[in-house]
């Protein structure tokens, strides 16, 4: 035991050596959590929209009025041809044209029905349809406005519940993807080079012809990364209440278990990358390329999983991420206990059974 | 001049001599680049749907079908109850609850308007505000086509209502495919990170390795010794646009609709800008490992700010400003608007200062802070 700890000792002499790595470590979350939180959003707002008034009239002026004032849209210079039009989408400074034609409010008045028309820049097919969808709505809500007296007959009025975010606040599928993302980077590439890094200054003999037990070298190098991310978690979790405002509705308990199990399962991960391969640099290209790609994508935190061609959909089956994804969402956001998970705590535990067995049996005593 | 070819020569010795730094360099991104579109697809179909029906009535069976055959939206259950509903968001098996209460037939018709609830799983902020579009769209053509039937039968009773009609049209991109958007940007991710890190983890190399002592006994420049490091990764980098740009067309069908020689000019200058970058990281770094996860630590910022992943117009006002200071955002940016639209040089000729200031201020950093000493 005495040993042991003497190991664990050395082992964080090794981490806390290196400051700017270790700066790197603590710094990635706190700017990740910052930025999803504050920076990027789903949602788009301030849509640049040029609009081509041939009308000039009191009720396309009203129009051009309620499209300034929401704040999903930022009115720029008037555009006064359809040439124009495209030279601003070339340069990438409006995303939509709203065109009146002349008479416009004449039209109306005298028939009941007139005509506008947006263009949309679909280069970006999302912001295109969610564009047509806003201007849509201020239109309908102005054409509301035009007719009070009339009942539309057969009206479907949809009371919309947003539950588990009632604030709808867009960090919180961020955020459990963020924690999953960092422990693969501590767990998973740190210590995957941090055993290499013994092999290739030599000093992998000198551990191996100790009266220690090989096995115990490697628990001893797990432990200061077990550490420095059960750390980082209580800093992303510290962050997302303070500073975002996310409310963890589960046990906290059952969430910190959850991701020890997840913790163990990255550090088996790594090992088992350090014990197929010789140099730093190839342990650091297949923890960081080889497992963060797949984190990022298939783990259905960036892009929807049921999307995506069904080969993608069966390899996300066997990354432990997707589970701890999974798992994290259900405890921290929606507050549910241990029965909704067993499924998927069940499979990670099984992983990390045998990544860690593997791993250890794929461990060389000699050289 | 002849220092400088000597250098060179030792360069791509090195790099013809590493197999995996090749193979990394020019399959990765290839293979990555034919699959990630299909992957990174935000396009939102098959939001799942909870029906609970409490009225069991013509029309609301019919708004049931006229949601399920819609196209966005998949079935997943007529449960019996909310709470039995509400069960299934919590198994994520369903994203929305659509409640219809009972009594929704006989309000319709005799009072002329009747709720519904919709809950929605809104952890993915997304999914939810984009199906709810889609089901008050769909609620708002049902209750249309109802009204439509109506007429139809009391004829003469029509409406004096002012209608305004909105016809709109989808300019570059008409049949809205996502691909489209996404392929060059994936482009730009790739060559970013392939250049940032293979550029980052070289002169460090040196350092652990010990060659740079002798590098440093030489009467060799610094700016030498800089732009032999430099040039034959912008080499490399240059084929592997080229190569990229050919993928695009041979997979995914993408020509660039502006001019190909404007798009090179810009691949350049960044490029330059780009490895004077990875050059200055591993400048400053003393191990591999470090001048890894310095890279790795500005990547991600540049990615995620880039505008890729979401639209940078939405972003508060310093984190547009933060986004304006990567060199990434406006070679995202450009690349889309060449390749997508047709751009000439006069919309992006700000872009193309941007970069160049880029290139220009982090190699002249990077020169800077190489010493020659140890």
């Amino acid at each position: 035991m005495k040993q042991l700890l003497a190991f664990i000792r050395k082992e964080f002499y090794h981490v806390f050596r290196d400051k700017r790595t270790l700066l790197i470590l603590f710094g990635l979350p706190v700017v990740q959590i910052a930025l999803f939180g504050f920076a990027l959003s789903s949602e788009v707002k301030n849509i640049g929209i040029a609009v081509f008034d041939h009308a000039h009239d009191v009720t396309s002026q009203q129009i051009i009025q309620r499209v300034r004032t929401s704040s999903y849209f930022e009115v720029k210079d008037p555009v006064i041809n359809y040439d124009e039009i495209e030279e601003r989408f070339k340069e990438g400074s409006i995303k939509c044209a709203l065109i009146f034609p002349p008479n416009f409010a004449e039209d109306l008045g005298r028939s009941g029905r007139a005509q506008v028309q947006i263009i949309t820049d679909a280069s970006d097919p999302n912001t295109a349809t969610i564009v047509v969808n806003y201007l849509g709505a201020i239109l309908a809500s102005y054409q509301h406005q035009l007719n009070p007296t009339i009942q539309i007959p057969y009206q479907i009025i949809p009371q919309v519940r947003q539950l588990y975010n009632e604030e709808q606040n867009g960090s919180l599928n961020f955020i459990p993807g963020v924690i999953a993302l960092i422990f693969m980077i501590v767990s998973t590439a740190l210590t995957s080079v941090s055993v290499v890094r013994e092999k290739e200054t030599g000093t992998m003999e000198i551990l191996l012809v100790s009266p220690f037990k090989p096995i115990m070298v490697l628990v001893a190098k797990t432990v200061p990364y077990l550490v420095l991310s059960i750390i980082n978690l209580i800093i992303i979790l510290l962050l997302s209440v303070f500073l975002l405002g996310v409310e963890i509705r589960g046990s906290l308990i059952l969430l910190f278990a959850e991701s020890i199990l997840f913790i163990i399962t990255c550090l088996s991960l790594g090992l088992l990358i350090s014990n197929n391969t010789n140099s730093q640099k190839t342990a650091m290209l297949i923890s960081m390329m080889g497992m963060m790609l797949p984190t990022l994508l298939l783990t259905g935190f960036m892009f929807p999983l049921e999307n995506m061609p069904w080969i993608f959909q069966a390899v996300s089956h066997i990354l432990p991420s997707r589970y701890y994804y999974i798992i994290i969402k259900a405890v921290m956001l929606k507050g549910l206990g241990f029965s909704y998970v067993w499924k998927e705590t069940l499979i990670l535990a099984g992983m990390a059974v045998f990544l860690l067995t593997v791993a250890l049996k794929k461990f060389k005593t000699t050289l | 001049m002849n220092v400088l070819l000597f250098i060179l020569q030792k360069e791509f010795r090195q790099i013809f001599r590493d197999r995996t730094i090749l193979a990394m360099m020019f399959a990765v991104p290839i293979i990555q680049l034919i699959i990630l579109p299909l992957a990174a697809n935000f396009e939102i179909k098959n939001i799942n749907v909870a029906f609970v029906d409490h009225d069991h009535s013509t029309y609301s069976r019919k708004l049931v079908d006229k949601i399920g055959s819609s196209g966005y939206f998949r079935i997943v259950d007529n449960s019996s109850s909310y709470t039995e509903a509400l069960k299934l968001i919590e198994k994520s098996e369903a994203d929305v609850v659509f409640e219809i209460p009972a009594g929704f037939e006989r309000n319709l018709v005799r009072e002329g308007s009747q709720q519904v609830n919709i809950s929605l799983d809104a952890i993915n902020g997304t999914k939810s505000s984009i199906g709810g579009g889609y089901l008050t769209a769909v609620l708002a053509d049902f209750s249309g086509s109802l009204a439509m039937n109506a007429k139809i039968i009391s004829t003469g009773a029509s409406m004096q209502a002012t209608i305004i009609d909105v016809t709109y049209s989808d300019w570059f991109n008409p049949r809205k495919e996502y691909k489209y958007y996404m392929v060059p940007g994936i482009l730009v991710l790739l060559l970013t990170l392939i250049g940032g890190f293979i550029t980052a983890l070289n002169i460090v190399s040196e350092k652990e390795i010990g060659t740079i002592e002798q590098i440093n006994v030489t009467p060799m420049k610094k700016w030498q010794f800089i732009l032999g490091k430099l040039i034959p990764f912008w080499i490399v980098g240059m084929i592997v646009f080229t190569v990229g740009l050919i993928t695009m067309y041979v997979i995914y069908g993408i020509l660039p609709q502006g001019n190909i020689a404007l798009l090179y000019l810009f691949a350049a200058v960044y490029l330059v800008a780009l490895l004077g970058f990875g050059l200055l990281i591993s400048t400053f770094s003393d191990s591999q490992l470090q001048a890894m996860f310095i890279a790795f630590f500005f990547m991600m910022i540049f990615m995620l700010m880039s505008g890729f992943f979401t639209s940078i117009d939405s972003m508060p006002g310093w984190a547009k400003q933060m986004s304006n200071l990567t060199p990434v955002t406006h070679f995202i940016k450009v690349v889309r608007l060449i390749v997508l639209k047709g751009s000439e040089l006069a919309h992006v000729k700000m872009e193309l200062l941007y970069i160049t200031l880029f290139a220009i201020g982090l190699n002249g950093l990077a020169i800077l802070n190489y010493k020659k000493t140890t």
